[in-house]
């Protein structure tokens, strides 16, 4: 059927800067570009396009403008030009209108408002660059108080540790499975994240055997609702084991990686077929209660002789606090908490623009729940979903997180532009592509460069925010909202963080 | 839940009080008592270290009459009679009062606003659902709900053998009042002066702060406050003073009391190691300080501060790990000093034959016959 749909975006060429080296030809898996050779002359499919700017980047000459296309219809504002589209888009195919990446409505976004303390007069603020400031951050549950035992006057710690893993940096690569992202895209996650000394998440579609010697040490592995992968030697081979309960960007609903993107290597690490369709169902279908979960977590405890902390990952919905606190209960390490604004490969629209809570609220609410019942120190929290820079990151921290998730932040580091057509499997920038012509694009070496010099410049940005505010360890900030203040939020939203206002 | 207690929501928790402050501590190794001169004199010394509004002392050896009983020393703000009848009315239900008393002051010294003070020597009266509690545990809560409680009423310190005396004023002027030279002798003597930059002076938030026998004066600022507090909530400590004092002074007791871990442990969980020197540590020191860092991050003690923390035969001076705050030690046959500065211990004990300035994050544990203290003189600087 005809598609009534109308561009999304203008392509426009400056005739006078082109040099017709038909860069932007080969790099738009769109084809987009076309090059008459017998006219020597360049016409656009603009429909097609998707605005990921690759073709504008590449250009050597600056030649090419991609521009969204807003104004087309009459302007309204109950009808705005994307919920047209999608109806016409609808009404040609039938089917559930799918997207990729992160909710892009206009929710507040929390971080934008809450403002950081610093140091005047009454301490001193530090100075990072000549003091130690210290970032190291601990995941899993902490015992509620030390044997010291003594022997000759040297004291000896006379405690049994529950499994912990260290990070150099409170910071995550979020679980981004094989699969949903490209070979040198996984590969390139892992290798920075080894160099910077800290987690990549494998997301649900396994480990590939051969990466394991090398970067097991620094994986978090998931065991999701398709049970990807999952053998002992995944679950043993990682640092921290996390079972998935659910994603900010799609709550309640499952995933659904096509078959045409199951290649033999995909299909040998995920452990199914080749060219099958790899379906995670919307519930664990063993987990249907808490006591559920509970038995998968000590399942997966026993598998791995309680070396390895559990974590369990689940998207804020309304009741997150309740959830969270019987998560512990149940037995989990760490509780990730995954926020309204949480990237995907591929959702439906209406699920992931409509569906679960902002993450800071989310996170106010569960590190209160879990401190008024007294359980905090028996788990760490990692918050996750749209945490897009170091400032967002230590608020986060600030509101009672022990670590951040990036996941999003992590993929623009690679290239990514959100161009949210990530389910199309024509991700230009070689990320959510299993095209090798695409993929290639991505040199691991380079692109986990990129990726380390993200974690190291969020590093040293919150160090300088921690010396601003006269503190020497990330700790000492960890649910401190006394260095928090809010500007343009309502009172309710205030209680909710327990954060003053500014001035307060 | 715990904050709830007191607080529709967190958000009204009062901001805690900042103050810069000058201390000063002063124990005979030996256990014989003495006067109050010098912790007076040592104070006076140090008199821009405050601003009058806020001083106090801890005395320790205080009431060897009554040694084996709970002294209660509580303060009925604006002299509210009701409020004393209300307490009074809650010890005899709680405990058996041996004696009671005001507790005397100099009627020619004037200071701002001061309460009726009055002090109780109690033993625990428990219910027969109390019986198993220990008596610490039982005092202590019932402290706590009196603090929390009754308005106008505020217990400054409940151990045996020990009492706290403070006030709005300068300490100088706290002790003529209470007339602590003249009355009282002990083997340690404690001093706080106060210098509050946010808060009218209030003579419950005036130093030293206590629980059952320990003590705690505090200068500096605790950037890492509001972690504390959220971590001590955890544990049922209830920050109603809202300042950092009080935060030390419950983690002191958190670990020291409760969990039993030894003064120089608990220094190393407040005033930690850095990782990197950590790294550098025998595996043995690496084991247990990178426990001690990952279990009691949350009682990170950071930003400027120094503490002396006293109880029965001990006191303990400790600077933040990165000594922000200083603090001077003295010794002289068996009296020991501790100091903000080393020229208030000089004008005191001219003939010092020891002084030296620990390392921060090292402790001066000061230990009744023993030369513990002399420990930290080998890692000064
Ligand atoms: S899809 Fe990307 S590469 Fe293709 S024309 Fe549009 S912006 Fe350029
Ligand atoms: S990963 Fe690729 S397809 Fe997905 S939003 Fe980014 S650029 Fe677009």
């Amino acid at each position: 059927m005809q598609s009534y749909l109308l561009s999304e975006f203008i392509v426009e060429r400056r005739e006078d800067r082109c040099i017709h080296c038909r860069v932007c030809e080969r790099q738009c898996a769109n084809e987009v570009h076309l090059y008459d050779a017998e006219l020597d002359r360049f016409f656009s499919s603009e429909k097609d396009c998707v605005g990921c700017q690759r073709c504008v980047t590449l250009c050597p000459t600056d030649a090419l403008y991609v521009r969204p296309r807003l104004e087309d219809y009459r302007p309204n504002s109950s009808w705005t030009r994307d919920k047209m589209q999608n109806l016409k888009k609808q009404a040609a195919t039938g089917g559930v209108v799918l997207t990729g990446s992160g909710n892009d409505k206009p929710f507040r976004v929390y971080w934008d408002h809450l403002l950081l303390n610093a140091s005047q007069v009454t301490n001193p603020s530090i100075d990072p660059l000549r003091e130690p400031m210290e970032l190291q951050t601990f995941l899993g549950r902490k015992p509620d108080t030390l044997k010291i035992e003594f022997s000759d006057g040297k004291a000896k710690l006379g405690s049994e540790l529950y499994p912990n893993v260290m990070l150099q940096i409170p910071l995550v690569f979020s679980a981004m499975s094989l699969g949903a992202i490209s070979y040198p895209a996984f590969k390139s996650l892992a290798m920075a994240a080894k160099e910077a000394g800290v987690l990549f998440n494998t997301g649900e579609g396994g480990l590939p055997v051969e990466m394991r010697d090398e970067y097991a040490d620094c994986a978090i592995v998931q065991c999701a609702s398709g049970r990807f992968g999952v053998d002992l030697d995944y679950l043993n081979c990682a640092r921290i084991i996390e079972i998935k309960i659910g994603q900010g960007a799609k709550p309640g609903i499952g995933g659904h990686l096509p078959g045409e993107k199951v290649s033999d290597y995909i299909a040998q690490t995920r452990m199914i077929p080749r060219g099958t369709d790899a379906l995670s169902p919307a519930p664990q279908h063993d987990i249907y209660s808490i006591e559920d979960l509970s038995m998968l977590i000590y399942a997966l405890k026993e598998a791995t002789n309680y070396t390895k902390p559990v974590s369990v990952k689940i998207a804020a919905v309304h009741n997150v606090a309740a959830i969270a606190s019987g998560i512990v209960r149940a037995g989990a390490d760490i509780v990730a908490i995954d926020g309204i604004r949480g990237g995907t490969g591929a959702a439906p629209l209406a699920t992931r623009d409509n569906v679960g809570i902002p993450m800071e609220l989310a996170l106010a609410s569960v590190d209160k729940r879990l401190r008024d019942e007294g359980i905090r120190n028996k788990c760490s929290v990692i918050a996750a979903g749209g945490i897009r820079s170091s400032a967002d990151a230590i608020k986060a921290i600030a509101l009672g997180a022990d670590a951040v998730y990036i996941g999003t932040a992590a993929l623009v580091a690679m290239g990514c532009t959100l161009c949210q057509k990530c389910y199309t499997g024509k991700c230009n920038w070689g990320i959510c592509t299993q095209n090798p012509f695409l993929t290639k694009r991505l040199n691991p070496e380079l692109t986990s460069q990129r990726l380390l010099n993200l974690l190291r410049g969020w590093g040293h940005e919150i160090q300088e925010m921690l010396g601003g505010l006269g503190v020497n360890a990330i700790e000492s900030l960890r649910a401190n909202r006394e260095h928090l203040r809010g500007v343009g939020l309502e009172e309710w939203e205030l209680n909710v963080l327990g954060v003053k206002g500014a001035g307060e | 839940m715990l904050v709830q207690q007191y607080y529709q929501n967190e958000r009204f928790v009062p901001d805690k009080e900042m103050d810069a402050c000058g201390l000063f501590g002063v124990m005979h190794t030996g256990g014989v008592r003495f006067g109050g001169q010098m912790a007076i004199d040592a104070i006076k010394n140090m008199k821009v270290r405050g601003s009058g509004l806020g001083g106090g002392f801890a005395i320790y050896g205080l009431y060897p009459k009554y040694k084996d009983h709970y002294a209660l020393h509580i303060i009925y703000q604006d002299k509210n009679m009701a409020a004393k009848k209300v307490v009074e009315a809650f010890l005899k239900k709680h405990f058996y009062v041996v004696f009671d008393e005001e507790i005397p002051t100099n009627p020619d010294i004037h200071l701002f606003a001061p309460p009726l003070a009055w002090r109780y020597f109690v033993a625990p009266q428990k219910g027969s659902a109390e019986e198993n509690i220990p008596d610490d545990e039982y005092v202590i809560s019932k402290v706590m709900h009196l603090n929390s409680h009754i308005d106008d009423a505020y217990v400054f310190s409940s151990g045996k053998d020990v009492g706290v005396f403070k006030g709005v004023g300068f300490p100088e002027e706290i002790a003529d009042y209470f007339m602590l030279d003249k009355l009282y002798e002990g083997y340690i003597w404690t001093v706080h002066s106060r210098f509050p930059t946010n808060t009218p002076g209030w003579w419950g938030g005036a130093h030293p702060l206590s629980i059952l026998d320990w003590t705690v004066v505090h200068n500096g600022e605790i950037s890492s406050y509001g972690s504390n507090r959220r971590f001590l909530e955890m544990h049922n400590y209830y920050c109603t003073l809202h300042t950092d004092t009080e935060v030390l002074a419950y983690a002191v007791d958190l670990l020291m009391r409760r969990q039993e871990l030894p003064i120089e442990v608990v220094a190393k969980i407040f005033a930690p190691p850095m990782w990197e020197a950590i790294r550098q540590m025998n595996d043995n020191d690496k084991e247990l300080y990178t426990a001690l860092r990952m279990t009691y991050a949350p009682l990170l003690m950071n930003g400027p501060f120094t503490v002396i923390v006293a109880h029965h035969n001990e006191m303990i001076g400790l600077t933040d790990r990165i000594r922000l705050r200083p603090i001077t030690a003295g010794a002289k046959g068996d009296l020991v000093f501790l100091s903000s500065e080393e020229a208030a211990i000089r004008a005191v004990c001219p003939d010092l034959e020891l002084a030296w300035t620990p390392p921060g994050g090292e402790p001066v544990v000061v230990r009744l016959n023993t030369r513990d203290h002399l420990q930290s003189l080998n890692k000064s600087i």
